[in-house]
């Protein structure tokens, strides 16, 4: 692999973890959005 | 047809294409962002006439996974439409006609967020607005870009449909379902879409000619397109002035809206007395460009009457 293509492959790394960091924060704030202040009343 | 044949399947042969894969602006590329930014501007006025609140976190989600399922169709289109793509000056430096992604790739991400951008839709707003985005994206990658358009002259009036969906799937996202506003809005861009579309195939059709697509100016010739383009233009007319009568657009959308109406007929007409050499071009050109400014200013209106609070109601 030629230092060019490795350099590629690592933006593209990068760009795939941003994005599933992304979705974890969209599931979330949608979460806590949905439920408001319901997710907190946990019955034990 | 040999020789379309020919150059289309020279076209469609891979180019410079590394194993390692296409950089990370390439696939951005796929995803058309200039139809994602019209997506998610027509999407969030389908919201906004709806009158209803809207859930901020929710609304924002639903718009990016409106656009996301807009930008996904676009790239199965790129990845199917590769070797025509290749021939047409237009279109030949997309990514993988050039040889930057390799068809393989386009087709894995164009599916991995189709299906992605729906479920997402589905758990953020509702299932209705999601099973809409996924019509919305069979519609145009399958309907339109597998079948119309190498299909038919009509193929940009019927393929339209996809391109006039999001103002729907954005009302369903916030209500949950569609409503007259929303169908309203789906109609003017659907019938705007032809004079707007044809007025750029007028000039480029010698491209399309050459990629064996069969325009409207290339099947039924140069002045039909012409004749249509102002008939479609006078429909345009009076739709625009529709959600004027249905109480959700005011002053400033009813005046946008006529202003707009009008001038789409006066270039209309200016494109079809010019039909020669440079002020063909010309009026081709203004037509088109004149004709993305209109829907912009009308859809603007509406967006701003509803969240500035500029609406002032006309009374008929």
């Amino acid at each position: 692999m030629t230092p060019e293509e490795s350099q590629r492959r690592r933006k593209r790394s990068i760009a795939i973890a941003t994005v599933l960091f992304a979705l974890v924060t969209i599931f979330y704030v949608l979460t806590i959005a949905k439920l408001g202040p319901q997710v907190l009343n946990r019955p034990i | 047809m040999t020789s379309v044949s020919n150059s289309l399947s020279a076209a469609a042969e891979p180019q410079v294409l590394s194993p390692v894969g296409g950089e990370v602006s390439d696939f951005f590329a796929l995803l058309k962002p200039r139809v994602m930014i019209l997506v998610i501007f027509t999407a969030l006025v389908g919201m906004v006439v709806s009158n209803v609140h809207i859930q901020p976190v929710v609304g924002s989600i639903s718009l990016l996974m409106i656009a996301v399922g807009a930008g996904a169709s676009g790239c199965l289109n790129m990845w199917w439409d590769a070797d025509i793509d290749a021939v047409m000056t237009r279109t030949a430096k997309r990514p993988i006609p050039d040889g930057r992604i390799r068809p393989d790739e386009a087709l894995a991400f164009g599916i991995v967020l189709s299906v992605g951008s729906v479920l997402v839709l589905g758990l953020a707003s509702n299932w209705v607005a999601a099973g809409l985005l996924a019509f919305t994206i069979v519609f145009y990658a399958v309907v339109y870009s597998m079948w119309l358009k190498r299909a038919t002259p009509q193929n940009i009036v019927i393929g339209g449909a996809a391109g006039a969906l999001p103002p729907m799937v954005g009302q369903a996202a916030v209500t949950g379902t569609i409503g007259v506003e929303s169908l309203v809005l789906f109609m003017i861009i659907f019938i705007w879409t032809p004079p707007h579309f044809w007025a750029l195939a007028l000039i480029k059709s010698a491209d399309y000619a050459k990629a064996g697509i069969p325009m409207m100016p290339n099947v039924a010739g140069p002045d039909s397109t012409r004749r249509q383009i102002i008939g479609y233009s006078m429909l345009l007319f009076p739709l625009g002035l529709a959600p004027v009568a249905l109480g959700f657009g005011g002053w400033l959308y009813a005046i946008t809206a006529l202003l707009g109406g009008l001038g789409m007929l006066a270039f209309s007409v200016h494109v079809f007395r010019n039909r020669e050499g440079e002020p063909e071009r010309k009026a081709a050109m203004g037509m088109f460009g004149f004709s993305i400014l209109h829907l912009f200013l009308m859809f603007a209106a509406l967006l701003a009457e509803q969240s500035l609070g500029l609406f002032r109601a006309v009374s008929l």
